[in-house]
């Protein structure tokens, strides 16, 4: 069935493009450390909200040359009170493509020093500039997009199982168990999930270490989501538990909870797979929103959202727009899903055939 | 008759609704390690005894079950205590839900005089390119994140100065004549409005697009085309009315929505409204103020279902002869 799920998305131009979108970064991603030049934690504190390196293919002469680029350097306007950065035209620095630079673990293991590209030693290439604390962005995106791209199905692997249990023993049941249950699902469902959100962040103790706040946040993400979706699997619940072969399973003497998770919850499979992946983007905007807030993921380490919040103030709109670029990763990403999202719909749910 | 005895069976169903609400929202306040008085201790221009009071209020020195009847009795009294730096919550609350309702007012109109007719043509040119821009807009529309809209659009609003930059009334509004008062906050809230309406179009067109499509593949339709009846009586006589009964139930989903889209984008634009009320609130920890908040959230919300259900019964007949 996945096969073909994956044929009917090549077939699709909207849906193919998407995937190679998705495809490229998460394969970034995965590659983060290779890819960057610097490290998450690297800063230059010189070099804060350096704009975007210039790279120059064309020397001085006219002619063709090694691609390489010159330092900013910060300088004090006397008269206009502002910080401009010129380019230090004193020395070139020679961008090295597979070159030594800072020391890393790749994917967490093996040591390594070889960078995509680099420059010498006293040379710094940032190619979407620095932030506050001249850290680079363009790294700090791909190391972002790790927590960003993965919160989303973490959130949604703790989301679907109890989602799926709750809903299916509810309907299953039925009578006076169905009730409260449904009842408190309601109520879950009856506050604003975004108030939910910033709530049970807020509450989350201080002097966490960033991985176990990471789960914590992927916990609260799925808190908010199960409710409406085990209340649609109530209602498929009720439909299924009326067919021949579940009155089958109960006479043969199966026992209720085996009858939910083996012979009624898989019958939800196709749903549950639509279900998810329309679901993605929308947890991955809420994780981002929640750093934006600077509830979610805590500096040192980055997202895509808390690397927005130095969007909030004006100068940083106005005069470094490089900052904004994680806005448009989400954008693109959240777009990519969604065009997804709507093509596995259309294959999988027989109803919408029509259309 | 009947409709009636539906509508009051249907309101009183929201009363045990708001219970279960108010116990989880008091639960997990209290799951949190702070001390709900903190803020009020801290500040100096709080009375020892206004904090005595409070404490007693609360009954914080009682088992939690007593402290959420104390806390419930005093909620339904219209009593939610004072907020840290000493204001009533109910009058913080009385400035700024107007302002939340106004908004998503708005919206929500806006989406639906625009959104229906967006939906209604796409599905009777479906699958023609004009089927497929709308599609496309409506999912750009749909992935951007709201406060990374609303900033983008404030990047635009200091640049051009076309706009005020946030809030909801020029520092001067008091002294404005109504015209000029009305057109102030007028222009105040249109970019918040462009924000929420470009995320909650998509949503509504496509369900306008998909029922309108099921219903012009029903038998009526084609019994009603067989006999030659013209296109537009089948469109707009026959398959509208029926397809635009099940958006009514959407009505409560996208007021939901909207709530929580709001809460970021009044943020963003310094909106005075209870998202970011409630945001102030939960950073400050400011406990009284996050529960009142939050009970008020849910209590529009369900308001929200509940109007949204009534319209159904009204429209729908078939609903009430189930009853």
């Amino acid at each position: 069935m996945i096969r073909e799920l994956f044929k009917a998305l090549w077939k699709d131009k909207f849906a193919r493009i998407a995937l190679v979108i998705l495809g490229i970064i998460y394969v970034s991603l995965f590659l983060a450390d290779f890819i960057a030049p610097y490290t998450k934690d690297f800063s230059d504190r010189t070099m804060a909200y350096v704009p975007p390196s210039k790279i120059f293919t064309i020397d001085e002469n006219g002619k063709f040359s090694k691609p390489y680029t010159y330092n900013y350097v910060r300088e004090f306007d006397q008269n206009t009170l502002e910080i401009k950065y010129n380019l230090d035209r004193s020395k070139k620095h020679y961008i090295k493509f597979f070159g030594k630079g800072q020391p890393y673990k790749f994917l967490g293991l093996v040591p390594a020093k070889r960078h995509l590209f680099t420059t010498d030693n006293d040379g710094r290439i940032f190619l979407l500039g620095t932030d506050i604390n001249g850290r680079d962005v363009f790294s700090r995106l791909l190391f972002g997009g790790r927590i960003s791209m993965t919160i989303g199905f973490l959130a949604l692997f703790v989301l679907f199982p109890i989602g799926l249990l709750y809903g299916g023993i509810s309907g299953y049941l039925g009578g006076k168990t169905d009730m409260i249950m449904m009842r408190f699902a309601e109520g879950v469902m009856s506050i604003p999930s975004f108030y939910l959100l910033i709530i049970l962040a807020s509450i989350l103790p201080s002097g966490m270490t960033s991985s176990q706040r990471f789960m914590l946040i992927v916990l609260i993400l799925a808190l908010i989501g199960w409710a409406g979706f085990a209340r649609v699997v109530r209602g498929m619940v009720l439909s299924i538990k009326t067919e021949d072969y579940v009155q089958a399973a109960k006479s043969i003497g199966a026992s209720k909870l085996r009858i939910i998770t083996k012979h009624i919850l898989p019958q939800t499979t196709s749903f549950v797979i639509v279900a998810m992946t329309l679901s993605v983007p929308s947890y991955i905007l809420s994780e981002s929103g929640l750093s934006f807030l600077g509830l979610g993921i805590q500096q040192p380490d980055a997202s895509w959202g808390n690397m927005l919040k130095e969007a909030q103030e004006f100068t940083n709109i106005l005069y470094r727009p490089w900052l904004l670029t994680p806005g448009f990763l989400i954008f693109v990403s959240v777009l990519a899903f969604n065009l997804i999202g709507d093509t596995i719909r259309d294959v999988l749910d027989p109803k919408s055939k029509v259309r | 008759m009947d409709t009636i005895k539906y509508i009051i069976k249907r309101i009183l169903q929201t009363i045990p609704l708001l219970i279960i609400v108010s116990m989880i929202s008091f639960f997990i306040i209290r799951l949190s390690p702070v001390d709900p008085l903190a803020e009020l201790k801290l500040n100096p221009s709080v009375s020892p005894e206004t904090v005595e009071k409070e404490k007693a209020r609360l009954g914080l020195d009682k088992p939690i079950i007593i402290q959420y009847g104390k806390w419930a009795l005093s909620f339904a009294r219209g009593d939610l205590g004072i907020t840290s730096t000493g204001e009533k919550v109910s009058q913080k609350l009385g400035e700024r839900i107007p302002n939340t309702l106004l908004l998503t007012t708005i919206v929500i109109l806006l989406t639906w005089l625009v959104g229906v007719p967006l939906g209604i043509i796409a599905a009777v040119r479906w699958k023609t390119n004009l089927d497929r821009i709308l599609t496309v807009l409506t999912s750009i529309g749909m992935a951007i994140p709201s406060f990374f809209f609303a900033v983008l659009l404030l990047m635009f609003a200091v640049k051009t100065g076309w706009f005020p930059i946030g809030g909801l009334t020029s520092p001067n509004f008091a002294d404005m004549s109504f015209g000029a008062k009305f057109w102030d906050i007028t222009h105040h809230l249109i970019l918040p409005v462009i924000v929420l309406f470009t995320i909650s179009l998509a949503g509504l067109q496509r369900q306008m697009r998909a029922n309108m499509l099921d219903v012009l593949d029903s038998d009526y339709v084609k019994f009603a085309r067989a006999k030659g009846v013209s296109e537009g009586v089948v469109i707009y006589k026959h398959a509208l009315r029926n397809a635009l009964n099940p958006m009514i139930t959407l009505l409560g989903f996208e007021f939901a929505g909207l709530l929580s889209g709001a809460a970021l984008t009044e943020y963003v634009f310094q909106y005075p409204g209870l998202g970011r009320l409630i945001l102030e609130a939960v950073l400050k920890s400011d406990i009284n103020l996050v529960m009142a908040s939050l009970m008020m959230g849910a209590i529009m919300l369900v308001i929200g279902n509940l109007i949204a259900d009534i319209l159904l019964i009204i429209t729908d007949p078939r609903i009430r002869s189930k009853s």
